[in-house]
Parts: structure tokens; sequence; C-alpha cells
């Protein structure tokens, strides 16, 4: 069996997750006796594709054009697909990062093929493969397989293996080869301008040791007050869930999460957080994590050191008079 | 511009989830749109407000997704189509946007919305999948839109704070970014207004769509836990002090 990742940079900067995915290809290797293959995607890469061939890889593809210097979704999935033709690797796997989202699922599909996307884990039962992933927001997970014959197209989410387990590479190096690739500018429909930050914020989350996060729990923006009362007697910073900060109740700076900060403070504190999958990638490497909800079976739960399973609006007063008695 | 809002209907947030094999018992459990794509259909709304045309609010699923497609008239959609469909929770994503896209493929549309990813299954595919299937260009995870010249100028949210802009054809297929816009309550004389606006009912059959699945969910089940959650009992005053007990001496960080 032939495995191949496909990595990802963006302006010569590997995306680190991609590391991640060569972990997860070493495990299924191992478990399933299979060759490891990876690509590198973009223009001027050749520094990139020496560096993945240090890795634990049999061999490395470096897929180069001037038209996949910036990233579109068009040129990315006629780049691949020709590599895959080639290739023919019977498991195509990749990072679960928002680029691999926005191509991978049509990479996938122009192949006729089904891609399952977001994986925390994976068995092997005998000679199939099953893939494990979260539903429900993290409420439940599900065994997934495949259906129908290779290849086989799988994302892994951050975080779910250890980037640091990948070995290097047994014979110091493995041949890269570069890919030629046919590409039109016609073919590429959207046209990628410039990339930015949104003006920085004035608080930094990532450097406050003490943080208390509030979630839907909360239920409206008058209760805010009764947490911030208790981050002040804790002298925590306030952070929010996604969804306070969409609907405005804290400015979007204040968020954790795959799409906002991500955070080890000491300890974080999280009220009426169910932990959905998107707001624990933010907030899992924290020293001590502390989980308030009235959902014993709440996610949150499941990487919580302490939890109080109690209404929020309960636990806060009285953790925060018990906070200014113990100063 | 005639937008189509792909919407689908998903257990309630607090809704008790009892597993039954690979789905979840559907029965006595409160269903609701997929917030996510309460966002596409907002900014579907706000375009037409813009631009004029008109929003086709499309959703797969058995009867009671009709209760969402009511909805999403009540906010302002024009029409609704339903997709018919018991067995839609055993369909991949592939399967799914095939079935989506027959429907879509007989409307004359400019622009298809579908929210970033639903709440059940969570698969995040869809938006993409109608773009393969549909031959259009797409983007995803848009924080903006400014329609201008036939042509659309996007808002990206890349990871980690960043963003991109990006110029899109129309037509095309965008998924949207939950927190885009405030999304708006239905009112009572857009509830009224809903009753006599039309839903057309098809179905794979009528659609002509046939899928072959790519993949199977083989079962769903309570995460095993990794880490071991020390529980503090107790009144909340009780568990408050144990907890405060806990943090200076036992994890030594306040």
């Amino acid at each position: 069996m032939k495995i191949l990742v496909i990595t990802e940079q963006r302006q010569g900067k590997w995306n680190n997750t991609s590391f991640e995915t060569l972990v997860a290809a070493q495990q299924i290797a191992a478990a399933a006796t299979a060759t490891i293959t990876a690509a590198v995607v973009g223009k001027s890469i050749s520094a990139l594709a020496d560096e993945l061939a240090t890795k634990n890889v049999a061999e490395v593809f470096k897929v180069e054009h001037d038209l996949l210097d910036a990233y579109t979704p068009d040129g990315y999935c006629l780049a691949l697909k020709q590599l895959i033709e080639a290739a023919k690797p019977e498991i195509v796997l990749f990072p679960h990062t928002y680029q691999v989202r926005d191509f991978a699922p049509k990479l996938a599909a122009s192949l006729g093929k089904g891609m399952i996307g977001d994986c925390v884990g994976f068995r092997s039962e005998g000679a199939k493969l099953v893939f494990v992933r979260q539903m429900f927001q993290g409420k439940t997970a599900a065994d997934v397989t495949f259906i129908g014959a290779a290849p086989w197209f799988v994302s892994f989410q951050s975080g779910a293996f250890r980037a640091d387990q990948l070995a290097a590479n047994a014979g110091g190096k493995a041949p890269v080869h570069p890919v030629a690739v046919n590409l039109s500018a016609a073919d590429i429909r959207t046209k990628p301008l410039e990339l930015f930050k949104e003006a920085k914020s004035a608080v930094d989350l990532t450097q406050a040791p003490l943080i208390v996060s509030i979630g839907r729990g909360i239920k409206a923006p008058e209760n805010i007050a009764q947490a911030e009362a208790l981050a002040k007697a804790m002298g925590a910073e306030i952070a929010a869930s996604r969804p306070i900060c969409d609907e405005g109740w804290l400015p979007m700076e204040r968020q954790i999460g795959s799409s906002g900060q991500t955070v080890a403070p000491k300890l974080y504190l999280a009220l009426g957080i169910s932990g959905a999958i998107q707001h624990v990638v933010g907030m899992k490497g924290a020293r001590t994590i502390v989980a308030v909800n009235k959902d014993q079976n709440a996610p949150i739960f499941e990487i919580a050191d302490y939890g109080i399973v109690a209404d929020i609006f309960e636990v806060m007063p009285a953790l925060t008079e018990e906070l200014q008695k113990a100063k | 511009m005639n937008i189509l809002v792909c919407i689908k209907q998903v257990p309630a947030k607090d809704a008790p989830l009892a597993i039954a094999g690979n789905w979840i018992k559907e029965a006595d459990i409160g269903f609701e749109m997929n917030e996510p794509d309460s966002y596409a259909l907002e900014e579907a709304l706000r375009l037409k407000e813009k631009h004029g045309g008109e929003v086709i609010a499309l959703s797969l699923g058995p009867e009671r997704v009709k209760q969402t497609i009511k909805e999403a008239l009540a906010k302002g959609a024009d029409r609704g189509i339903h997709i018919a469909d018991d067995n839609f929770a055993q369909l991949d994503p592939l399967g799914a946007a095939k079935v989506l896209a027959a429907a879509i493929g007989k409307e004359k549309i400019d622009l298809v919305l579908t929210g970033l990813q639903s709440d059940d299954h969570g698969f995040g595919q869809t938006g993409v999948l109608l773009a393969a299937l549909l031959n259009l260009p797409h983007a995803t995870i848009i924080m903006q839109i400014d329609v201008q010249d036939g042509k659309m100028k996007l808002k990206r949210e890349l990871e980690a704070g960043w963003f991109q802009w990006m110029e899109c054809p129309l037509p095309a297929v965008l998924s949207i970014q939950s927190g885009i816009n405030k999304v708006r309550y239905a009112t009572l004389k857009g509830i009224m207004a809903a009753k006599k606006k039309e839903i057309a009912t098809v179905t794979r059959e009528s659609l002509g769509v046939t899928v072959e699945p790519t993949q199977k969910i083989e079962k769903i089940y309570i995460p095993v836990k990794t880490k071991k959650t020390e529980f503090l009992t107790g009144t909340p005053k009780e568990a408050a002090a144990k907890l405060v007990e806990k943090l200076k001496f036992e994890a030594r960080v306040i």
C-alpha cells in the first residue's frame, strides 16, 4: 500500500500540522504495511522539498508551477489530480486545515471519490482501516470506513497526532522527484489578493497565565458581568468561545479556538462551554483545565482536570466569594 | 441576483442525544435550523436587499425539515424547495451534495450559499462539493461579500487571525463563516407572509439522481475519555470552596 501525504506551506513556511499528518502516515504504515510518500506544492519550494526528504518518507514529490505560487482551489485540484493519477497512492492524507477544507473534497470528487474529513484517529481492523471522527459537535465519536476502490482521501485534525514522534529518514534523505503539471491561467477562476491581519488587539491572551472563558451557557450579554467579577477576583483575563464573539457580546480578539487564539495558560476555567472541537483545539494545551457545565455529558469534561456539574449562575458568585476569601 | 441557500435542519443544541446505530433516535427531540446555515441565509437576504432578485431556501431531509424552510421563508426567503428524503442521514457528503446539486441544477442561480458545516454530521464539505459537481468556482470561510460588475470581492478567513481578499466571478458557490453578520429574527408580518409562499417538494427519484456511497459511518458512540476528571460535588458553595482549595494547593495555579 502507498500513502501520499499532501503537506501545506504558505510563502515558504510550513503549516506544522503537515508533520502531524506525516506521523499519522507513519502509524498507518506500521499497522498496514505501507510506504509513505509526501508532496509539497507551490513555487520555489526546493528547500522545503529537501527538508521534507529528511523525514520518514520514501519519496518526495515536488509539485512546482508558477500558477501554484498563491493558493487557489482550482490550481491545487488540477495539479494534485495529475499527481495522484501518476503516483497512484491508495491513501491520500491531508492536515485538516482551512486550506484543505477549501479544496480536498473537490479534489476527491474530481476522481469520483469521497473524503473522510477531520479525523482524530484510526484503527486497523484486519485488512480494514477504520477512521474515527467526531459528530454532534464532539458529543459523539463515529467510526467511518471507505466503500469502493482506492484512492481514499482522509484529513486529520490538528493535534490528533504528535509531530515530535516523526522519525527521521532511515537513509538520510529520500529522493525528491519534480512533478510536471499542466496548468493554464484560464483554469484558475478565482483570484487571490493580499493577505492581512486585522488591527492588532490590545489584549494578548496567549500571554495570560489565567483565563476565565465563557460559552453559550452565559445566555445573555448582561450576565457577562458575573464572569468578569470572577475573573477579576482571580486576576484572570476574560475570553470566550466563538458563538459569544459572533453575537458581539465580547470582541473577536477575546475568542479562543481554531478561528481565534490558541492559548496554553496555567489555568483555563471554562464556564458554560460545551467543548466543541473548534474551541478545544485552542485551549487543550492549558496546564490545568476546569469546566463548569450543567450537562455532565458535555465534551469539555473529557479534557478537564476538575469538573463541577452545576448551573454556572450558582457557581460563579460562589467561586468569586471563595476566591476573595482565599486572598 | 438569484441566490439559493442550502439549509440543514439539525437536532436542537440542548437536545439529549440517544444513539441508535450510526444515527440518533429522532423521536422526542427538537430540531432547529443549523446555526452556521442561518448566517448563510442572512447573507443571502442582505444581498437580495442590496441587489434585488430572489432567495430560494433548499433543504434535504424528512417531512420535519419543512419547518426550517418555513422559518427561512418567514425571515424573507421567497420560496422553498424540499428534497423529501427519510434516509438522508445515511447519505455520505458526496451523495448528499449530488442530490442537492441535482435540485440546484434545475434553477437559474447566480450564487449558491451554504453554512460552514453542520452541527450534526459536521462534514463541512457540502459547499465545496456543490462547486465541483456544478462546475462553478467557489470560496469558503467567507467573512464579507462585495458584489460589483458581475463579480465578487470576498474576504476569506485563514487560520491564526489571518485573512485574505480574493476575487471570484459569478455564478459561484460560497461557504459562509459564522459571525459574518447579525442574524435577524422573523417578524410576525414575515411569518404571516410565509404562509403564502411556495415550497416545492421533489425527491431523488423525481430529480433523477442516484448515488453510490463512498464511505459509511459504521457506528457512533460516546467518546472514550482520555483524561481523568476529578468531579467536585456538593452545593455550588461547597464545590467552589473545594475548587479553590484544589487550585491553590494541588494544581498550584492560583
